[in-house]
């Protein structure tokens, strides 16, 4: 099963609730009793990953993440403006008498060297990012690193989920970049189960509305986590009543956990009875996944 | 035929100018000394990325001298710089009427280039 952790808007305790999770679920003696692995934990958040503040990996395992870029040949370039003709992404424009590329906008797809009639175009990797994967406290953990100034993180998140692969049976735990656009779409889009991770201001609730549309259009099942439970309105409420949407998890507005979270201490330090409520919810998000894997079989 | 491009609001010589160079809704294409137009739509205008690149080669394509924006970015710029196309920004012009008047008066400035650290350039 994979469990990915999203949230429309940034900052409201995506890394927070996926780490507490996978956390809980070690010491869960009957989740332990019932599963052969350790959970994989994967922060997809390659822009800001920060997963491993709180985990401390011990990174064993490290692989480049790249495209591959157009390289052209001028000997046998015609000018002919069929590559960037093709190019959806406008890397390539035949501008004066060359052809310009722009590598930060190619996604890698490869039309232009397939489409090139004189065969002056071949592929070369452009290295946009690290994958990093290692033991922590006891799960298995990896994560992407987008560079600094590279725009497109969606290629980094894809080869993180293929290089990281869980063994049959292991439960994924993902954490999710923020937004309803590319990254995250990227991140949730095979995922059994969305957990949405929201904060019942009105901010809150406009983008966890888009985050919904998404996982929704790709017919993923999605629960809500409210967190700093106690500020705010009852906009998140209503909404997820009217939505049918379940509530898994209430986190209140606490100074101590704020506090704790600042110095790299996780919720389930900070509040130890949180373990057995991450447990619960993640046995309630078992039976939610079988449920709607009986309703499509 | 000598020409200059404007991005603008609305396919007219008294339409407001539009700031965006890549994403703006309409180029104009005016002949200086007749002030003679014609408008297009900008293909770039909804593209998923590198809309400047694209709004460059079409103003290239179309046999533009000289384009006026309300300014570049740096993949813009590159562009229509290998184009040969010289670039001038709008300032406080609000139309394009007025930005062809003050072009022909010489008194539009000249785009600067990117900033260095920002846009395209060598990485890692």
């Amino acid at each position: 099963m994979r469990i990915a952790v999203a949230s429309g808007k940034g900052g409201t305790g995506k890394t927070t609730v996926a780490v507490s999770l996978a956390l809980s679920l070690l010491t869960d003696g009957a989740w332990k009793r019932a599963e052969r692995h350790a959970p994989l934990f994967l922060d997809c958040d390659v822009e800001a990953p920060d997963a491993h503040l709180f985990l401390h990996p011990v990174i064993e395992r490290t692989k480049q993440a790249s495209v591959p870029v157009p390289k052209v040949d001028e000997g046998r370039c015609t000018l002919c403006g069929e590559c960037a003709e093709v190019c959806v992404f406008n890397a390539l424009a035949v501008l004066g008498d060359r052809v310009l590329l722009f590598p930060e906008l190619c996604h890698g797809c490869g039309s232009c060297s397939l489409i090139c009639p004189e065969d002056a175009i071949s592929e070369v990797p452009r290295v946009m990012g690290l994958l990093e994967a290692g033991p922590a406290d006891g799960l298995h953990f990896a994560h992407g690193v987008l560079n600094v100034s590279e725009p497109m993180p969606v290629p980094v998140i894809r080869q993180l989920k293929a290089w990281a692969r869980p063994e049959p049976g292991q439960l994924t735990i993902v954490d999710a970049a923020p937004g309803a656009s590319c990254p995250m779409v990227e991140t949730v889009r095979d995922a059994d189960f969305v957990l949405l991770v929201t904060e019942p201001t009105p901010f809150g609730l406009h983008d966890l509305k888009l985050a919904l549309e998404v996982t929704r259009e790709l017919g993923l099942p999605a629960g809500v986590v409210i967190n700093r439970d106690g500020i705010g309105d009852r906009g998140v409420e209503d909404f997820c009543a009217s939505e049918n949407l379940p509530i898994l998890l209430r986190i209140p507005f606490d100074r101590a956990i704020a506090e704790g979270l600042a110095q790299g201490r996780t919720l389930v330090e900070v509040r130890p009875e949180y373990r057995s409520l991450l447990s619960e919810m993640a046995r309630r998000i078992s039976e939610i996944v079988s449920a709607a894997r009986s309703d499509t079989a | 035929m000598h020409r200059i491009a404007l991005t603008v609001a609305t396919p007219d010589l008294d339409a407001e100018v539009d700031p965006r160079f890549g994403r703006a809704d309409f180029i104009l294409l005016v002949e200086p000394e007749s002030m003679a137009w014609e408008a297009l739509a900008n293909p770039a205008r909804e593209a998923a990325g590198g809309a400047g690149i694209q709004a460059a080669e079409f103003v290239a394509q179309n046999g533009a001298h000289a384009v006026c924006s309300g300014d570049f970015g740096p993949n813009a710029y590159e562009a229509l710089e290998a184009a040969g196309i010289a670039m001038y920004r709008y300032e406080s012009c609000r139309t394009a009427r007025e930005a062809m008047e003050r072009f022909k008066a010489g008194e539009l400035p000249a785009a600067d280039p990117p900033q260095q650290g920002r846009g395209r350039r060598r990485r890692r």
